[in-house]
């Protein structure tokens, strides 16, 4: 790991104050300090953000929101009772992620903050666009499986790892970031790049801001009932998603009023497809519906032959997901968060 | 740089000195405060071996930087038995086997005290499971440690009711 200045500042002026060029926060460490370790991130200075008064609260607002501060950890915020209660593909998502240990040092901002798991954008030797811009990429022309089936550019073909991403990108959460110049707000859709021809610029955070919380609106929370994220994966715990879907129903008298659908792991970003949701609004849960919906969400995907079958995984992925929201929300936490395989129903939440 | 730290390692007050900002937790315990029982294996959040509990709750000694705990509580495998008697996890852990070559196990049981203390698995075998997933053995010792999981939890839960009655 290269030398550098650690600082923890104890407010938010000071650590603005603390910005230079070249340096990194530092949230719990679980990516950060793995990249540096790796030779893949190498700051100058890393500027310690858990001193921070403030950062770790979860508010319910009078009007049904949430805000969720940027270093609430990710086992606590799944483990909210109100939060799991009003957002349960949210803490689904985020309890199918990583392990216990790891969640419970994880933030939120860092999780948003997270970087590829692309195998030649960690593998210092590799030519990587995203690593050291105009390298060229090493993943294009090779069998890595965690390669984009979505808005992919030549110059770089990873995909975002995230799984609490997914169910925000659904929910139409709202990013709070602060910098020199003040607060603002940058909606979910907006925060992460496609890579175009800079994959180095990866969100829509500029020099020296940082996440300070993150907003779920009351209008989310009426999916409570119909919710579900489903990850599909290398072996049945603690891996990155191959696949993943986040699937959000509002019904009335059987039929669906609303749908929300994102794709993980099949782009930059989350994916999500105005096309496909619309499609569901109308008519009673239906397999060939769903079907249907998963094709639109798929729509434009491309992957080399070898890799043909993911397009085909997506989709089965995102239709299976909507029918079990469409079933409903289980009343608990299943004990395999967001897997294909145990008991997947039992008794269902009505919230 | 020299910063100092204060932390609770197993129950007692330790004032350390940090010359390198580099230092991982891991590497701290290990290298400079003899306590080698918490292991290395991948040094990149992926194995479980190097678990401990940072005030309560589990968590890889690996990815931290030693630097940013000035305060907090350690608890490593070498702090949790008191004296000759053993911790309800360690003593399950061999009864039931959890365990062939042993390399695994102090990050397996400081992860299995952890989990207990979250209360979400019960002794429910898929939930131990699932809970367990981020340490991994080797030697494939899985089927002894969620049967040693479940006993410890049992006999935990057990216990406490007693001491409440
Ligand atoms: C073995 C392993 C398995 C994993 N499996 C999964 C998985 O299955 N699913 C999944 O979703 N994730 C998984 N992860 C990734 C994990 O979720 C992330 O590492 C974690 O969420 C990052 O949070 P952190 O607080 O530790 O971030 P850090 O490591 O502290 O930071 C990560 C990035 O965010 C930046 N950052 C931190 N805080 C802020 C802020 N407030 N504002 C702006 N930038 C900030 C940092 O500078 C850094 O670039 C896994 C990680 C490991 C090591
Ligand atoms: S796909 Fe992107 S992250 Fe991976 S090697 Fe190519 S440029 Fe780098
Ligand atoms: S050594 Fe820390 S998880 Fe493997
Ligand atoms: S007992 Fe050998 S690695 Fe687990």
């Amino acid at each position: 790991m290269k030398h550098f200045d650690y600082v923890q500042p104890k407010t938010m002026d000071e650590a603005l104050a603390s910005w230079e060029p070249g340096a990194s926060w530092l949230g719990g460490g679980t990516n950060l300090v793995d990249l540096m370790k790796l030779g893949v991130t190498q700051p100058q200075r890393v500027i310690d953000l858990t001193r921070i008064p403030d950062l770790g609260e979860i508010t319910f607002q009078q009007d049904g929101s949430v805000r969720i501060g940027a270093m609430v950890s990710n086992a606590a915020l799944a483990r909210h009772a109100g939060f799991a209660q009003h957002f349960p593909m949210v803490a689904e998502a985020l309890l199918s992620g990583a392990s216990g240990q790891l969640r419970n040092m994880a933030t939120v901002a860092g999780n948003l903050m997270q970087r590829t798991r692309c195998a030649y954008f960690q593998e210092e030797t590799a030519a990587c666009n995203r690593r050291t811009p105009g390298a060229g990429c090493d993943a294009r022309d090779s069998d890595e499986e965690l390669r984009a089936l979505l808005g992919a550019s030549p110059a770089c073909v990873a995909t975002n790892p995230s799984d609490f991403c997914v169910p925000l990108a659904a929910l139409e959460a709202q990013v709070e970031v602060r910098g020199v110049n003040g607060t603002r707000e940058i909606p979910f859709a907006d925060f992460h790049l496609l890579p175009g021809d800079q994959p180095e610029r990866e969100t829509a955070l500029e020099e020296g801001e940082l996440i300070i919380a993150l907003h779920l609106s009351a209008a989310a929370a009426g999916f409570a009932r119909h919710a579900r994220y489903l990850k599909v994966r290398d072996r049945t715990s603690f891996a990155f998603a191959t696949t993943a879907a986040a699937a959000a129903l509002r019904m009335e008298d059987g039929i669906i009023t609303e749908g929300r659908l994102a794709l993980g792991a099949v782009a930059a970003r989350p994916w999500r497809v105005a096309e496909a949701e619309a499609l569901l609004v109308g008519h009673a849960p239906d397999a060939a519906l769903f079907g249907r919906a998963a094709e639109a969400a798929m729509a434009g995907a491309e992957a080399p032959a070898h890799l043909e079958w993911k397009i085909d995984l997506a989709r089965r992925t995102a239709a299976r997901a909507l029918a079990m929201a469409a079933v409903g929300t289980p009343a608990r936490m299943p004990a395999l968060p967001a897997s294909p395989f145990g008991q997947q129903n039992g008794d269902l939440a009505h919230v | 740089m020299s910063l100092f730290i204060s932390l609770t390692l197993n129950g007692e007050a330790r004032d350390v000195s940090i010359d390198d900002p580099r230092v991982t937790l891991l590497d701290l315990l290990r290298e400079r405060l003899a306590l080698p029982g918490t292991k290395k294996g991948c040094d990149r959040g992926q194995c479980g071996a190097c678990t401990v509990l940072v005030n309560g709750r589990r968590a890889n000694a690996c990815l931290m930087l030693a630097a940013g705990l000035d305060g907090a509580q350690i608890t490593t495998i070498e702090g949790l038995a008191r004296g000759e008697d053993l911790h309800p996890v360690q003593a399950a852990f061999i009864e039931h086997d959890g365990f062939q070559c042993g390399y695994c196990t102090p990050g397996q049981i400081m992860s299995a005290v952890g989990l207990i203390a979250e209360g979400d698995a019960g002794s429910d075998p898929e939930r131990i499971r699932e809970g367990m997933s981020g340490n991994i053995c080797r030697c494939g010792a899985y089927h002894g440690i969620t049967l040693a999981v479940q006993e410890a939890s049992r006999r935990m839960a057990a216990k406490e009711e007693g001491d409440a009655a």
